[in-house]
């Protein structure tokens, strides 16, 4: 917790109690007493290039040095640091390649020399941030941003930390998405081998349970088309993202209908890119909040979902069950309805579940099944409906927060082009990823009443 | 990248083994079996299907688990013959595959498999003889143990004939 001596810290993962998992607990203890009031964003790139100021380490504190000038704190005042310490989108150092050491050594290392390469402790942050001398508070909130959020809203509500900084980095490197190691071998272990034998790729069981949903409510693939459309055109509009920085191109219905499949009915756009960034947000008091450079979100409530699937990959059943519970636990915890959102930016990546995120949600009333349907009217950002303002993982490449930042800056008002303006942007809901386990937050212009 | 060296025993077993199974599906990987699953790829070798159940919860589980899911009991997990009849759910055509041995098959079915003795038990299935996405949805199957690279059984499932 605490930084001892030569700036070694022990962080342990966020204890279970942290997360909100049950329905009944009624409102969030702490609804409107936390506010985010700084985000930091690092460049975005397809690949690490194997520079030290590139290397996850490196863009991580790039993004926490913009979040702190953001928000316009002095360093010596965040007390906190919640971030995860896995990065990795899939790609892990090859055994047997030598370690890249004039990164390794660019920096102060720590005990494991891919710290800051291919994963990242709060040990390296604070090693390498000599101007945060005032960290009291670490913590890991793994898996996510989405996770990290809630710790750290948890934190700062409990008196743990007073200014936190929000840490989610990711690492790609060279070489195909999960076509190394055991994937390459003639043999797998026996518990691996009852679920990948028959090599499904990542986005496999979101492609089954979206042709069920199609066998059901009677819907086609090219539905989603408009969706995917509004994403990439949204994500253009997201300076800080990949698809923006790097190759600017939309993405028309023409193109997604030919795309090569993945995992029929999951084609290429229908899957996100990984890519390397780093974000980090800064929350203190609402209290303090309202002394400092940028209008204050307040978070009225974090909620998560623990739902275990009952065998290999959910049904569309487990799913519709778990979105709906998901939303009574969103809605109870902040206070609100399904009226009360403003927009939303459910998570995306893969985007043929996004419509089980808020059909959950009940957003602008959607039942099961109507989604797609709702897809083909206007859910522009200049529209009544907005849906997903951010472009998500598919507008702006994987992070699983893009979806967190636009509702910071959305309700702030400095989401520039990407600004909606079909409705007042006053209460949003983001999170994930997956439709079945996730975290998710509800941001707010005014701390309620 | 891990390197794994191909023993030539093996591959010509591999290319043996799948010539006689031509039916259109390339062959699995081998499978070693560990602690947790070892019951299940013995049963395999002896074509029967065997399911992780907690006798106290009677609950049957898949995969296979430490400890009960529902009551958290790690004693009372035994092993329970299937009737090897299901019925399929739905189902993803997979065109790029992570696995190196199934990739020159590519298209090719994967469907979710629903037991009868409990639709809640899923197994994955290539469905051996089924064209590649032409499957009949909410048709029944039987399992069928097929040998994968290292000769270790599987259960795979096959369209009961009179289905289609
Ligand atoms: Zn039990």
């Amino acid at each position: 917790m605490a930084r001892c001596g030569g700036g070694a810290v022990s962080t342990s993962p966020a204890p279970a109690s942290v997360y909100r998992v049950k329905e009944g607990l009624g409102l969030w203890e702490h609804r409107g007493k936390v506010a985010a009031v700084g985000i930091g964003h690092s460049p975005t790139f397809r690949r690490w290039d194997g520079t030290p100021e590139n290397s996850v380490g490196g863009i991580s504190l790039e993004a926490l040095r913009r979040a702190i000038d953001d928000a316009g704190v002095n360093p010596a005042d965040v007390d906190g640091l919640v971030m995860d310490p896995s990065t990795t989108t899939g790609a892990f150092w090859p055994r047997g390649k030598p370690l890249p050491w004039d990164s390794i050594n660019a920096y102060n290392r720590t005990d494991d020399p891919l710290d800051g390469i291919t994963g990242l402790s709060a040990d390296w942050i604070l090693a390498n941030s000599a101007e945060l001398t005032g960290i009291e508070f670490t913590s890991y909130g793994v898996g996510c941003m989405s996770n990290a959020i809630c710790v750290a809203a948890q934190a700062i509500g409990d008196g743990r930390a007073h200014t936190c900084l929000v840490l989610k980095s990711w690492h790609n490197l060279e070489g195909r998405y999960y076509q190394g190691g055991a994937n390459a071998g003639n043999a797998i272990p026996g518990s691996s081998a009852i679920r990948s034998l028959w090599g499904t790729p990542a986005c496999f069981g979101t492609a089954v349970q979206f042709a069920e949903y199609c066998r059901k409510y009677g819907k086609t693939h090219d539905m989603m088309a408009p969706f995917i459309e509004n994403s990439r055109q949204n994500g253009l509009k997201f300076p800080e993202g990949y698809w923006a920085q790097h190759r600017p191109e939309e993405i028309t219905p023409e193109d997604y209908e030919a795309a090569r499949w993945i995992a029929k009915p999951a084609n290429l756009f229908d899957n996100d890119l990984p890519i390397m960034v780093s974000a980090a947000y800064l929350f203190t008091t609402a209290d303090r909040a309202r002394h400092l450079k940028q209008q204050p979100v307040y978070i009225l409530n974090h909620a998560t979902s623990r739902t275990r699937p009952r065998s290999l990959t959910p049904t569309l059943d487990e799913v519709e069950a778990d979105t709906a519970r998901t939303a009574r636990k969103i809605y109870e915890g902040a206070g609100i309805t399904a009226n009360d959102l403003s927009f939303e930016n459910m998570y995306d990546g893969f985007a043929l579940f996004h419509q089980f995120h808020i059909e959950g949600l009940g957003y602008r009333g959607l039942k099961f099944g109507e989604a797609l349907d709702f897809y083909q009217t206007d859910i522009s950002i200049s529209g009544p409906n907005p849906v997903s303002p951010s472009g998500g993982n598919i507008g702006c490449g994987r992070s699983r927060f893009w979806m967190h930042t636009d509702c910071i800056q959305q309700i702030q008002q400095r989401a520039g082009a990407r600004q909606v303006t079909g409705v007042k942007p006053e209460i949003a809901v983001s999170g994930g990823p997956m439709p079945v386990g996730g975290n998710y937050m509800v941001w707010s212009a005014t701390p309620g009443s | 990248m891990q390197c794994v060296a191909v023993d030539p025993i093996t591959v010509v077993a591999f290319n043996a083994s799948f010539r006689l199974e031509d039916n259109g599906e390339g062959m699995k990987q081998g499978v070693d079996p560990d602690d947790l699953t070892r019951p299940f790829w013995e049963a395999a070798n002896l074509d029967r299907l065997v399911i992780q159940n907690c006798t106290r919860c009677d609950r049957l589980q898949h995969p296979p688990a430490r400890t009960c899911h529902q009551c958290g009991s790690d004693g009372a997990l035994a092993w329970k013959e299937m009737s090897g009849r299901g019925r399929i759910y739905n189902y993803g055509v997979v065109h790029d595959c992570p696995i190196r041995l199934l990739q020159e098959d590519q298209p090719f079915n994967v469907a979710v498999i629903m037991l009868n003795d409990d639709p809640g038990i899923q197994m994955y299935s290539h469905l051996p003889g089924t064209p590649v996405d032409d499957i009949p949805i909410g048709a029944d199957v039987e399992v069928v143990f097929e040998a994968t690279a290292n000769g270790q059984k599987v259960p795979e499932w096959r369209v009961v004939a009179g289905e289609r």
